[in-house]
């Protein structure tokens, strides 16, 4: 838009806050605001004995994935696309070794027939998922699979809980590792996007700053 | 002209003396080839999962790092999966081996053409990723050398052997995946492995 005049901007911008209404601050819920659940879900990792660390990035485990990657204990496994984690983890678990899946609901599409396998196996599978799509997502490409993500893993047979606080996480976790390791099954601790936060991509275009947030 | 390689054969030769190596079968023909070659507690065999048999490989091979892990796939499973090609490539696990059964086309379903029919090269997207040692062949020599590359034990080696598109009998290995698993996790793990 050069030709665009300054007038013209203001009025796009005008009508942009129109369409969406007030811009509402989505923040995690305060009582829990400075409490990050990374250390304590990296140590109940490491308690666990978990070895293989599978992932595909996502922001909200980036605290996650920085601890694993700094843990000698742990192996991680950069994946292409996140089914390859559930194959993984099977061949893992075959060969004796325990192990977790860290993903964003996004890719939780990716990994349906993959289940396929741990479920008619019995073997345990424990999926730690960002949501998106899900608390003040901003994205539209992220609403059909964040909206649709406990619903699609319920209906292939996978187990869910959530975890809406960042307090919850730990627990949740704790559950998921023993629902996993001690009932051989896939289970997926959704960790919900208020405790992630949204981003706000029109800030984005503004903001420069740590390359890891 | 060397006579086309036909796949029983070649897996039959891989599998000759295997000690304790630890084999997965992609689903369809390579599951139903590793189980003509001689049931084994050793053999996971797929039933579905397409896509997946590589990575089972890479998760078996880091947990069992002192065994060799040979996984046996077909073109179209190997294409489904293609990108764990650069997911083995950055782990370098030495103790793992892929061979692609590749007759170009998809047996299962109707002998449908795959790319490898039409010149995707699996070997050269593989040496691409970077694995070390890669091979494409189609003859009885190039089986012995796939051979000595698993032997090595300096990995991951992956080989695209090209096979004759014959239908053969079904073979089926054991149907049920959680006897397959338990089978082979004692043999690996003693019986513990139904404790744990």
């Amino acid at each position: 838009m050069r030709t665009a005049t300054k007038s013209a901007r203001a009025a796009v911008a005008s009508a942009a806050r129109a369409a969406v209404g007030p811009v509402v601050k989505i923040a995690a819920a305060p009582a829990t605001a400075a409490y990050h659940w990374a250390e304590d879900v990296h140590a109940m990792l490491v308690e666990a004995g978990i070895r293989q660390v599978a992932l595909v990035p996502d922001a909200g485990h980036s605290a996650l994935i920085r601890l694993c990657e700094a843990d000698k204990s742990m192996v991680v496994v950069r994946l292409t696309t996140e089914e390859e984690g559930v194959a993984l983890l099977a061949g893992a678990w075959l060969g004796g070794e325990k192990g977790v899946l860290l993903m964003q609901s996004s890719g939780v599409g990716n990994c349906i027939n993959m289940l396929s396998l741990p479920i008619a196996a019995s073997m345990p599978l424990l999926m730690l998922v960002t949501m998106r799509g899900d608390h003040g997502e901003f994205n539209a490409a992220q609403m059909p699979m964040g909206n649709s993500t406990q619903a699609v893993l319920e209906a292939t047979g996978v187990i869910c809980k959530r975890a809406d606080s960042a307090a919850d996480v730990p627990e949740m976790v704790s559950s998921g590792l023993r629902l996993a390791f001690n009932t051989f099954r896939p289970i997926a601790i959704l960790i919900g996007q208020r405790v992630i936060g949204a981003k706000d991509f029109r800030k984005l275009t503004k903001a420069t700053g740590d390359i890891n947030e | 002209m060397n006579k086309p390689l036909r796949r029983r054969e070649v897996v039959k030769e891989l599998l000759k003396k295997r000690g304790d190596m630890l084999v997965v079968a992609g689903l369809g023909a390579p599951a139903w080839d590793i189980t003509s070659a001689g049931d084994h507690a050793n053999n996971f065999p797929l039933w579905g999962a397409m896509g997946g048999a590589t990575m089972i490989g890479l998760g078996l091979a880091l947990a069992q790092p002192k065994r060799r892990v040979l996984v046996i796939t077909g073109d179209g499973e190997m294409l489904m999966g293609i990108g764990s090609l650069a997911t083995i490539a950055v782990q370098k696990p030495k103790n793992l081996s892929i061979v692609v059964l590749d007759n170009e086309h998809y047996g299962e379903t109707g002998m449908q053409i795959t790319h490898t029919a039409l010149g995707v090269d699996l070997a050269g997207m593989a040496k691409a990723a970077g694995f070390p040692r890669t091979l494409l062949g189609a003859t009885d020599k190039d089986v012995q050398r796939v051979k000595a590359m698993i032997e090595s034990g300096r990995g991951p080696v992956f080989a695209q052997l090209k096979v004759d598109a014959e239908k053969l009998p079904l073979v089926l290995p054991p149907r049920e995946a959680s006897y397959i698993k338990n089978r082979m996790r004692i043999s690996i793990l003693g019986p513990d492995a139904l404790h744990q």
